[in-house]
């Protein structure tokens, strides 16, 4: 049932990913690029499961899972600050006619 | 039952799915449930909010708030849930992630904006890849089929676009050669390694516990993003970075199958629903396909034979007086920026010269193709930054039938976008392709070190034109040059 619903989830994600974006103008294309980046590492949310969570004295191959979670957790960490600020930072720039000095 | 698993059993007994009952699902099954869940499913929300709010430029500061909040709500969610039980490590590397993203983004001038972009691809897939990687260590071999599979499309697609976008990276940067490498045999090469590792993937799928498979698979997708991605040449980065974009986005869509968490299936399906669409877009404004982008080794050969016939003797060069005087009789002038503007960091220069124009009363306006620069949307960027104001930045099919009522266009540091033989030549590599109309201009002055052809390789009869005017040089001190000549007159 759960894989039913995810696919369900992915597919119903996917056609509203294509309907929202198609909309975005082309002119905000490469600040798009940078926070959909952000967004997709939200995927540190399982690198910190993986990176925290209890692992049993004999689980094999604990210590390399965790390692793989650490690092898993700063590349996914540093999309998330770097892709927000730089969206941002970059959304700062546009502005329009009247704004100008 | 793994010893894994065998912790957090006690909370799954109402589940039927013991053994396959994945980390983060325990997380919510230990942990305050209600709250996790509710919290992912708000930072979906929120993450849906922010690109439709994305898409004006009026709301899109609001859309990084809010995928801020959505971000900050899952990672406390998740930080909270029961499930996680050591800090120290996960701070640490919150902490160094935050160290590396804060200068990667404030301090990145915008020129480098796409090679910024192509490490963040790095990260992010190295990050789906690593969390794979470790799910299927910590529960081989006891893994369902299906859920085996997702793993290792999401291992493939991270590990070959961690190494695709280094290579993107390496080429945006210069470190690596722009134009295509190439060897023979390239495509049958490449895709037998894909192949081998596709093959090694359907193994471990009915045997997840050939761990000793494991490191070739590794290999063999780090190295298959590698071959990928260097027969691909700059110009055509950005409908790569589009692409890998889509890829790293996919790959945490499948992280959020294994993990069976709905928001990462969420995100990650909007992350490369947004690359597809942008790489369509792309491939649109070239008249040309992904396997043409992907293995056609697009130019690797420049023709030189024919650029001669195109040339002698109709090429009118000119200097800065010339087209100040031009200038000074026109009342629409449209600028063409091409990748040229951002290597020469003209756009400040392109600025001032607007300025000036504009203090004399001529309307100046800004034509933007679809892949001019390095990346989906880098002019706009670049322009904005300089203080150009949005509103004169203009998309293709917006711009295309006013060039007929344009006086002067100026191209600068754009050569295919601009090239007539899209049209007229239908043997030509960009046939097709559509292009900014600029010949239909009164007069168009293209600022241009020499003749050298564009990417594409093959020569532009726009500079050849009747009503053409060339002016060799740097594109920042032409127009350097150019805005002390129109003071001057």
């Amino acid at each position: 049932m759960s894989l039913e619903s995810d696919i369900f989830v992915f597919v119903l994600a996917t056609f509203l990913g294509l309907e929202v974006i198609r909309r975005v103008s082309p002119l905000l294309h490469t600040p798009l690029m940078s926070l959909t980046n952000a967004i997709s590492a939200i995927s540190v949310v399982g690198a910190i499961v993986i990176a925290g969570q209890h692992y049993a004295p004999d689980q094999p191959f604990a210590t390399v899972a965790k390692f793989l979670g650490i690092v898993a957790v700063t590349a996914a960490f540093s999309n998330v600050v770097g892709g927000y600020l730089i969206t941002d930072r970059m959304l700062k720039l546009f502005k329009k006619r009247e704004d100008k000095k | 039952m793994t010893p894994a698993t065998f912790v957090t059993a006690g909370h799954n007994l109402l589940s039927s799915t013991l053994e396959s009952t994945p980390l983060l699902a325990q997380a919510e099954a230990g942990g305050p449930r209600g709250f996790v869940s509710f919290a992912y499913l708000v930072a979906a929300a929120c993450f849906i909010l922010a690109l439709k709010w994305l898409s004006a430029p009026k709301t899109a500061r609001n859309g990084v708030r809010i995928g801020e909040l959505g971000m900050l709500l899952a990672i406390v969610g998740t930080l909270i849930s029961h499930e996680i039980v050591t800090y120290n490590w996960i701070f640490v590397a919150l902490l160094l992630g935050a160290a590396i993203g804060v200068p990667l983004a404030v301090f990145m001038p915008m020129t480098a904006v796409p090679q910024r972009t192509a490490i963040s691809h790095a990260f992010g897939s190295i990050a789906a890849a690593f969390v794979g990687s470790a799910h299927y260590l910590l529960n081989t071999p006891h893994i369902e089929r299906f859920e085996m599979a997702t793993l290792i499309l999401e291992m493939l697609l991270g590990f070959l676009t961690f190494t695709g976008s280094l290579m993107a990276f390496g080429k945006l940067q210069e470190v690596l050669p722009t134009r295509p490498i190439v060897y023979k045999n390239q495509n049958i090469i490449n895709l037998s390694l894909l192949a081998l590792a596709a093959v090694i993937g359907v193994i471990l799928v009915f045997i997840p516990g050939a761990t000793f498979l494991f490191p070739f698979f590794i290999v063999l997708s780090l190295l298959f993003g590698v071959l990928l991605i260097i027969p691909i040449g700059g110009a055509d980065m950005p409908t790569v970075i589009a692409l890998l974009n889509s890829y790293t986005g996919l790959a945490a869509a499948l992280m959020g199958f294994v993990l069976k968490n709905k928001m990462l299936i969420v995100a990650g399906a909007l992350d490369g629903s947004s690359g597809l669409i942008l790489s369509v877009i792309m491939c649109k404004a070239m008249n040309r396909s992904f396997t043409n982008i992907l293995f056609g080794a697009f130019g690797a050969v420049t023709e030189k034979a024919k650029s001669k016939d195109v040339y002698e003797g109709r090429v009118k060069s000119c200097n800065a007086d010339d087209v100040a005087m031009l200038l000074d009789n026109a009342r629409r002038v449209v600028v063409v920026p091409g990748y040229g503007m951002a290597v020469s960091q003209a756009q400040f220069a392109v600025r001032d010269l607007a300025n000036l124009l504009e203090s004399k009363g001529i309307d100046v306006e800004f034509a933007i193709h679809p892949v001019a620069g390095r990346m989906p949307g880098h002019m706009n960027v670049l322009l904005a930054e300089a203080g150009i104001p949005y509103d004169k930045l203009h998309e293709m099919d917006e711009i295309n039938p006013t060039f007929e009522q344009t006086d002067v266009v100026i191209v600068i540091g754009a050569n295919d976008v601009v090239n007539p033989a899209a049209k007229t030549d239908p043997t030509c590599p960009i046939a097709g392709m559509p292009i900014l109309e600029v010949d239909k201009a009164h007069t168009v002055v293209v600022i241009k070190r020499s003749l050298s052809p564009g990417f594409a390789g093959i020569p532009n009869p726009l500079f050849a034109a009747d009503n053409t005017l060339m002016f060799f040089g740097d594109g920042q001190k032409a127009i350097r040059d150019l805005i002390n000549a129109v003071k001057e007159s």
